[in-house]
């Protein structure tokens, strides 16, 4: 008994073994973490240097490089891939990496699922890349996978569903490890209404990805069934309905948006408050806004739909229902901004991008609202005005956040400081060329160009080629991004614990980098009072 | 061949940054919705440029304080932080307040949505098919049809030649309507979904296949408007423009008593068993051939192979008998639809006549109506 007891402390300090059986067999959390990230990053170029296809093709009107097909391939390749690809498993790693040290807890609940939910992603990816190679051509169907355009589609429709199949089957892992770690390891002390907002707004979101994972699942085996099998889910000719996969997609589909933007809440609530050097304005209201956010993210999907022709009470009640959810997105946004006020600010690079998230963050809320109002929305609908809607939410919007907890954790992470200048020259260039990038594309879209065309009509070419230099700048700049965070893991100004000077939570009581092993034993009162966790009276104030 | 013009083309865009001086003289740099031309439209667009001032009133506020903040609440300026957190009052307030901006947009919202909705006392009606990648209309009063679909060469959109004034944004026939007249359209899709989209009428709906949407307008000014098919529909999506010409009333009836008229001219003809001459059916043909058939088989005739055969030089075509290829375009061949419900024996008669003397196709062979309709 007590020698099994010895072996497993001993196992608990050993160093990680070295070589490619560390990072396969791993069931450390950090490990898993780092994988997650460093997938992600080579998800993002790849979807990126897919956008560059398109964006290439569209600095001019004509055909010049690619022909209709394969631009479609390119658009539909390039949101699955940064979806499920780049800004989901991104999230993973920083819940991977960060939730066990922020509830002091020695790991995550289910080490081995952990490992699993990571390493089915490169197959998955492997699979829905090979696509590309394959007679018929990678899906061109559009991410949404309409019916019935992705039911008549070529063979590698189905290995997208089974890719499909595979990484719902990681995220539903990935989530139910979230869940399983916060409700069950907190360490004594970390209440829920003490946990950090980003373990908040990642529990959320792991029941979001649980709620409508499966419901993915299930639209694209109907297609699958209609495909090979026989069944007629969405074909009216069989007493089907093309419009239902519509409302099952979008079931998930709207969620699933949340689920790409909830995390980012968390880390902008984190960073803001370190770098104003003053708590979080309404702790409280910040997760009842997530819950309700949530909540709501269930009954709004036939926004995406107001043109298929469904009954006005319908669009009534979408309409209104979307419209509701401006209001707890705007308690977020007041209260980081309340938060800034009066504080004490400083600009490394973290709080510049999460600055600029809260700034362009909004500006996609209000296109956002605008395309809730349902008679609006038949002009903006299926135009560039909802492409620069959901890049704005989705670039300096998610991806922004994912940048910004990358520059604030490194140091935690690597134990070394990143180079501060060639950061800011980072977030600098990104911002003003996302902005050059798809702030344009809102005018194109109001003036009646349609989204998903290789090719537009002469008065749209000013924008687009505007847009297009915009593109390949924000490509271009992330290149620098991959180099400082290479250059940042090999070296650099090393670290303090601390970090940041305004920074707060256990993470932060550990040494940088981060050991293997942290909280094999539940933070001490001291961490707990250094975290700010502990009740003003026990912390000795 | 794709491959060396991208190569001259990435020639020529590395050369010039800036557009070609004959497409910057067309670009338009609109920032805004094209000119409402119907009440509807009028309406939509007040009902955008509503919330779009209230969304900038909104950011104005919120902008204004981080930015004041921004630069007064720095560290570098020597302030202490302050650290009050949590009002009640405040949040209660920043929860109502929006709500309450959202009831005043919702009631203009919702007074257009029910008027857009409410299709009844129409004056007249069209049915509009939509599939890959062209527009059918069938007038239900006139008994007039006609299928429309993009008219700009591909020499145009291959850089081959100068892209014309409405570049992709021409069909052969355009839509002619009457203005000050209620017109009801009826919308469906033959294969997959598409979306009929004009946006100087404020309308949008999805042609969804098996389903009829319905959706209405009335046009107040004579003019050509132009749209698009605004839902991904597969390959060539970006190259289904929609044409209006909207006519006075009488202009309008005189061009239906016109189609009318040559309608009956050719169904009479069809009785008479007129037989057509080479000529005249090639002419036929070959905008047929471009509206329905290039999509795949291309107007060179050379087809996409595998997926689609060439018809240039093809056996089946060639060859002096034409049953076979009449059975083809009949009844259809796995990929290939069938065209028995959308061409007339005239129309199939002239497809076939034209690509049996097109490109290196010089049979002579002429096929005449009657012998479609004996294939039926
Ligand atoms: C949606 C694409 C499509 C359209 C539109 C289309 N075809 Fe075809 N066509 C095909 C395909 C695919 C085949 C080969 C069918 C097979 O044998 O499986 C084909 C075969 C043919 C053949 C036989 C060629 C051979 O050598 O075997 C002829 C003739 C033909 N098409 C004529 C036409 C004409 C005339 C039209 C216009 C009225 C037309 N097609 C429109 C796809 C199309
Ligand atoms: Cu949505
Ligand atoms: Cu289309």
């Amino acid at each position: 008994m007590s020698h099994a007891t010895t072996a497993s402390h001993d196992d608990l300090h050993a160093a990680p073994p070295r070589g490619l059986s560390r990072w396969l067999f791993t069931t450390n959390h950090k490990d898993i973490g780092t994988l997650y990230l460093l997938f992600s990053l080579l998800m993002f170029l790849v979807g990126g240097t897919m956008a560059l296809v398109v964006r290439a093709e569209l600095f001019q009107p004509g055909l010049q490089f690619v022909d209709p097909l394969f631009f479609n391939q390119m658009t539909t390749m390039h949101a699955l891939i940064m979806i499920f690809g780049a800004v989901m498993p991104a999230f993973t790693g920083l819940a991977n990496w960060l939730i066990p040290m922020m509830i002091g807890a020695p790991d995550m609940a289910l080490p081995r699922m952990n490992n699993w939910s990571f390493w089915i992603l490169p197959f998955a990816f492997t699979l829905l890349l090979s696509t590309l190679f394959m007679e018929g051509g990678a899906p061109a169907g559009g991410w949404t996978m309409y019916a019935p355009l992705s039911v008549q589609g070529p063979p590698s429709i189905d290995f997208l569903i089974l890719a499909i199949h595979m990484m719902g089957i990681s995220s539903i892992m990935g989530a139910i490890n979230v869940i399983a770690t916060i409700l069950n390891l907190r360490a004594p002390g970390v209440t829920l209404m003490k946990m950090p907002l980003f373990v908040w707004t990642w529990l959320i979101t792991a029941y979001l990805l649980i709620a409508v994972m499966p419901v993915l699942a299930g639209v694209v085996t109907m297609t699958l069934t209609d495909r090979h099998f026989g069944t007629s889910f969405f074909d009216a000719a069989g007493g089907g309905d093309p419009i239902l996969f519509q409302h099952i997609f979008w079931f998930f589909g709207h969620p699933e948006v949340y689920i790409l933007i909830l995390p980012a809440f968390g880390i902008i609530s984190q960073i803001i408050p370190t770098f104003a050097r003053k708590p979080l304005f309404g702790y409280s209201s910040m997760v009842y806004a997530t819950a309700s956010i949530a909540f709501l993210s269930f009954i709004v999907w036939a926004h995406h739909m107001f043109t298929v022709g469904m009954p006005v009470a319908g669009q009534l009640f979408f309409m209104y229902s979307t419209m509701l959810i401006a209001v707890p997105t705007g308690v977020k946004v007041f209260n980081w901004v309340a938060t800034m006020w009066r504080g004490a600010m400083t600009f490394e690079t973290p709080m510049l991008f999460a600055i600029a998230f809260v700034f362009l963050f909004t500006i996609g809320g209000f296109s956002g609202l605008m395309l809730a109002i349902a008679p609006a929305d038949y002009q903006y609908h299926d135009t560039y005005f909802v492409v620069a809607h959901f890049h704005y939410v989705l670039v300096p919007g998610a991806v922004f956040s994912i940048m910004a907890a990358a520059y604030f954790w490194l140091p935690k992470w690597t134990g070394h400081q990143y180079n501060e200048t060639l950061g800011k020259i980072h977030f600098w260039l990104s911002a003003i060329s996302v902005n050059i990038t798809f702030f344009p594309q809102h005018f194109l879209g109001l003036a009646g160009m349609p989204r998903r065309i290789p090719d537009y009509s002469l008065q749209f070419a000013g924008f687009n080629e505007i847009s297009s230099v915009g593109a390949f700048l924000f490509g271009l700049s992330q290149l620098l991004f991959v180099y400082i965070v290479i250059k940042t893991i090999r070296g650099g100004e090393p670290a303090t614990a601390q970090v940041w000077e305004g920074a707060r939570g256990l993470e932060w009581t550990v040494p940088s980098p981060a050991p293997y092993h942290t909280f094999a034993t539940a933070p001490d009162n001291k961490a707990m009072s250094a975290a700010g966790m502990l009740p003003a009276a026990e912390a000795g104030h | 061949m794709m491959l060396s013009a991208s190569f001259r083309q990435l020639a020529v865009w590395m050369g010039v940054i800036a557009l070609s001086p004959a497409v910057y003289a067309q670009t338009e740099y609109a920032v805004n919705f094209q000119t409402p031309v119907t009440e509807t439209a009028q309406q939509v667009y007040q009902l955008h440029m509503l919330i779009f001032w209230i969304c900038v009133a909104i950011g104005a506020v919120v902008f204004s304080v981080m930015l004041i903040s921004i630069v007064l609440h720095r560290k570098s300026k020597g302030v202490q932080p302050a650290q009050f957190h949590e009002s009640t009052t405040v949040e209660i307030l920043w929860t109502l307040v929006p709500f309450a901006i959202l009831i005043s947009m919702a009631i203009p919202a919702t007074k257009t949505l029910i008027a857009m909705a409410d299709t009844a006392n129409s004056d007249m009606s069209i049915k509009i098919t939509a599939s890959q990648f062209k527009w059918q209309y069938d007038y239900l009063n006139e008994e007039v049809s006609l299928i429309s679909a993009l008219a700009t060469p591909r020499e145009q959109i291959f850089e081959a030649a100068d892209k014309s004034e409405h570049y992709l944004l021409e069909v052969d026939n355009p839509v002619v309507l009457p203005t000050n007249t209620r017109i009801r359209f009826l919308l469906t899709a033959a294969d997959v979904i598409h979306a009929w989209w004009v946006p100087a009428l404020g309308l949008k709906k999805d042609a969804v296949p098996g389903f009829i949407n319905e959706m209405w307008t009335k046009i107040d000014q004579p003019g050509i408007y132009r749209g698009q098919c605004a839902e991904l529909c597969g390959a060539n999506h970006g190259f289904m423009p929609i044409v209006l010409d909207v006519r006075s009333p009488e202009d309008y009836q005189s061009w239906v008593a016109e189609r009318q008229a040559a309608k009956a001219a050719e169904l009479a003809a069809l009785a008479a068993n007129k037989e057509w001459s080479l000529d005249e059916l090639n002419q036929r043909g070959e905008k047929i051939f471009l509206a329905n058939c290039a999509v795949c088989h291309q107007a060179t005739g050379q087809g996409m192979p595998p997926a689609f055969p060439a018809l240039n030089g093809s056996p089946m075509v060639t060859q002096q008998e034409p049953i076979a290829q009449i059975e083809q375009v009949l009844k259809g061949k796995n990929a290939m639809p069938s065209f028995a419900a959308s061409l007339n024996d005239l129309d199939i008669a002239a497809v076939i006549t034209y690509t049996k003397n097109a490109w290196d196709n010089h049979t002579g062979t002429v096929v005449q109506p009657s012998a479609v309709a004996a294939a039926r």
